[in-house]
């Protein structure tokens, strides 16, 4: 039973990582065709907010609760300063925006050794998250259940933001139909930067249950970047769902394929799987349909 | 995603445009002179060839040549990769992986012959029980080794092209998945200490192709190899661009659609692009493996792959010759730089691939025609004044 069990369970959490790194990059890249390489990044950021939250406020449970918005916040306007500075002077040329966001990926990482050293800090989490729950006789660790429930409330909030708020109509209305939301007076240039923001700062919050699980480091963004594009590949772009199932499905699978092989050579298969399934569906696993040939 | 073209990658093509009489009049810009324009980038690649072959290895240090030497390895997988992301429009991000290929198989017979005849290298008994995997017995052969280099990459990047291409599957998606390639390979390779050396890769070889690598006078003869092949490599797209199958990969990355109402197969043209490019890479490893007296996954993995598209990005992806000189200038500054600034010189990469792309996504070698605008001579008025000139917006 544990052999089934355990990688099921780690492998959700991992899921709710890559969805919370996902949810950005899938946002930008179903309305502006913008590839955010830099996400991985805004991760790292939320991680150091965390960190440098709990140099502040000692008590690791107020902290704790403390950095999520202030993650949410510097990583969102790290965001908004990324779109703002650069890639606002390239939305004719999406695929270009890949490589100048290595470019920041690669100064913010930079950045991050600089400021807070190579080597990576450890973040003390609050007492009530270095428990572990029993399922099936696994000893689950809090820390994972509450990563979910992070990525859970942060796709709740933003389904409700999406569906409900006057601003993620303008969202959707751009997402479906770019020049004609703009006839009807929705300023897509400012929907593109608070989709950036928001995108960018669910990074963040991502950051932070990473900080809890394993303590940050200038390098941790280039772990979960490519895992979150595989999730966005798979899932297809412009509707929440498919994302929160290819993140949710790549977490368990990769989990297993951890289990009976090792982590590189899981890697290798994942990657390998993705490839097959586009085979099956191209666009990926929900898309948007337009009569658009491309 | 709809294609969108650049500015420079519209101006691109009308460089060099075919000269083959179709029986049309010739547009206004043909005028500088049909045999100019044809052989014009030949004459580049024969000044090119003269510094590389005749001036570097008389006037260079050995230890300058033989960093030249590594410059050029990545300089012939640069080519490939203007061939496939400047005419194909096919961002590739995992270069890096046929570059490890042709690397690997290279350093593995190199291992091989130091090892001796029925030898094992010495890392497998180190990290290991000194028992050889099967699949590295045939690199004892060399004929086997340079088929390997050609083949080896030739089937990976067919069988992932015709996957991912044949499902239409392109721009953004096709870029991450080659990087997501390249990233799995790297982490294999780290893994498998006890089969490709890990993460210290393969090195300390001693002979190549029975010649002893520490000797100065085949060193230099490594390097005009490896600069010989960067030229035969220009001559070969450069006989690619202005033949009907260049024309028709600059018309797939500009209208994919277009092409295939036009009856053609724009997965079968991009395919071919980027099965030479992936060999390209392959070669410039197998290069840079004796050169650099060392393979591993630090050269092969997404970072490195990146690098090569810094060097192809600043020296102009779609020109024929800007991709090896990028290549070779940002060898060179890396080098150069990483001395000076080890700290900053990320700093550095990071800022270049910034500035290039935002503010001169055609390289270096989009600055020429605009100097020929800037000082017209007569070809190059008649060429402004032409209404294929026009640069949309």
């Amino acid at each position: 039973m544990d052999a089934l069990t355990t990688p099921f369970l780690t492998g959700t959490a991992t899921g709710a990582i890559l969805l919370l790194a996902a949810l950005g990059l899938s946002l930008t890249f179903g309305q502006m065709g913008v590839i955010n390489m830099a996400n991985g990044e805004f991760l790292m950021a939320g991680a150091y907010a965390a960190y440098v939250t709990q140099q502040v406020i000692t008590s690791t449970g107020i902290s704790i609760l403390v950095a999520i918005p202030v993650a949410f916040l510097i990583a969102g306007l790290l965001g908004l300063l990324l779109e703002v500075s650069v890639i606002q002077w390239m939305y004719r040329r999406p695929l270009d925006t890949l490589l100048v966001t290595v470019g920041v990926a690669l100064v913010l990482q930079q950045l991050a050794k600089d400021l807070f050293g190579a080597q990576g800090d450890p973040v003390r989490p609050p007492t009530w998250l270095r428990g572990s729950i029993s399922v099936f006789g696994y000893a689950w660790p809090h820390r994972q259940l509450f990563t979910i429930i992070l990525a859970v409330a942060s796709l709740v909030a933003l389904n409700a933001v999406l569906k409900y708020s006057s601003f993620g109509r303008q969202i959707r209305a751009t997402v479906q139909n770019r020049d004609l939301a703009e006839t009807l007076g929705v300023s897509t240039r400012n929907v593109d930067r608070i989709t950036f923001f928001l995108g960018s700062g669910l990074a963040g919050v991502g950051g932070v249950a990473i900080a809890m699980i394993s303590g940050t480091n200038p390098t941790l963004g280039t772990t979960y970047i490519i895992p979150a594009f595989l999730v966005v590949v798979a899932g297809g772009v412009g509707q929440l769902k498919g994302t929160v199932i290819a993140a949710w499905v790549v977490g368990v699978v990769t989990a297993y394929l951890t289990d009976w092989t090792s982590g590189s050579m899981a890697q290798v298969l994942t990657f390998a799987l993705v490839v097959v399934f586009l085979q099956v569906r191209p666009q990926g696993l929900f898309t948007v349909r337009t009569r658009s040939l491309a | 995603m709809t294609t969108t073209t650049t500015p420079v990658d519209a101006a691109e093509p009308r460089d060099d445009a075919p000269t083959r009489t179709t029986g049309i009049a010739a547009p206004k810009w043909y005028a500088p002179g049909p045999l100019l324009r044809t052989y014009g980038p030949l004459v580049a690649i024969g000044v090119l060839a003269l510094v590389l072959l005749v001036w570097a290895p008389n006037s260079l240090t050995a230890f300058r040549l033989g960093n030249l030497g590594k410059y050029c390895a990545w300089a012939i997988a640069a080519v490939g990769i203007g061939l496939a992301w400047g005419r194909g429009g096919m961002l590739v991000m995992g270069q890096g992986v046929f570059f490890g290929l042709g690397g690997y198989a290279m350093a593995m017979h190199m291992k091989l012959e130091a090892a001796g005849p029925d030898g094992v290298p010495d890392f497998m008994t180190l990290y290991g029980n000194g028992t050889m995997p099967g699949w590295w017995e045939p690199f004892r052969s060399g004929p086997f080794t340079i088929f390997a280099i050609v083949a080896l990459p030739a089937v990976v990047s067919f069988l992932l092209g015709y996957a991912i291409l044949k499902r239409r599957v392109k721009g953004a998606y096709f870029a991450i998945l080659t990087q997501a390639l390249a990233v799995a390979f790297s982490t294999l390779l780290i893994a498998t200490i006890k089969q490709t050396g890990g993460f210290n890769g393969l090195n300390t070889f001693t002979t190549f192709f029975g010649q002893n690598v520490y000797d100065p006078n085949f060193k230099k003869n490594l390097y005009m190899i490896a600069a010989g092949l960067v030229i035969v490599c220009l001559v070969v797209v450069w006989q690619l661009y202005r033949s009907r199958f260049g024309e028709l990969l600059v018309a797939t990355r500009d209208a994919e659609e277009r092409i295939r109402f036009l009856g053609y197969d724009p997965a079968n043209i991009k395919l071919v692009a980027f099965v030479v490019a992936a060999v390209m890479a392959s070669i410039g490893g197998a290069m840079f493996a004796p050169i650099a007296g060392i393979i591993s996954p630090s050269n092969v993995d997404a970072a490195a792959s990146i690098m090569l598209l810094a060097g192809v990005a600043l020296g102009g992806r779609a020109s024929l010759l800007g991709p090896a000189l990028g290549a070779i200038a940002v060898g060179y500054g890396q080098s150069a730089l990483s001395e000076q600034f080890p700290t900053q010189w990320t700093y550095f990469q990071g800022a270049l691939f910034i500035f290039v792309v935002l503010l001169l996504p055609g390289g270096i070698a989009s600055l020429w025609p605009k100097l020929k605008e800037r000082w017209p001579t007569r070809s190059a008025r008649d060429e402004v004044a032409a209404p294929d000139a026009e640069v949309p917006a």
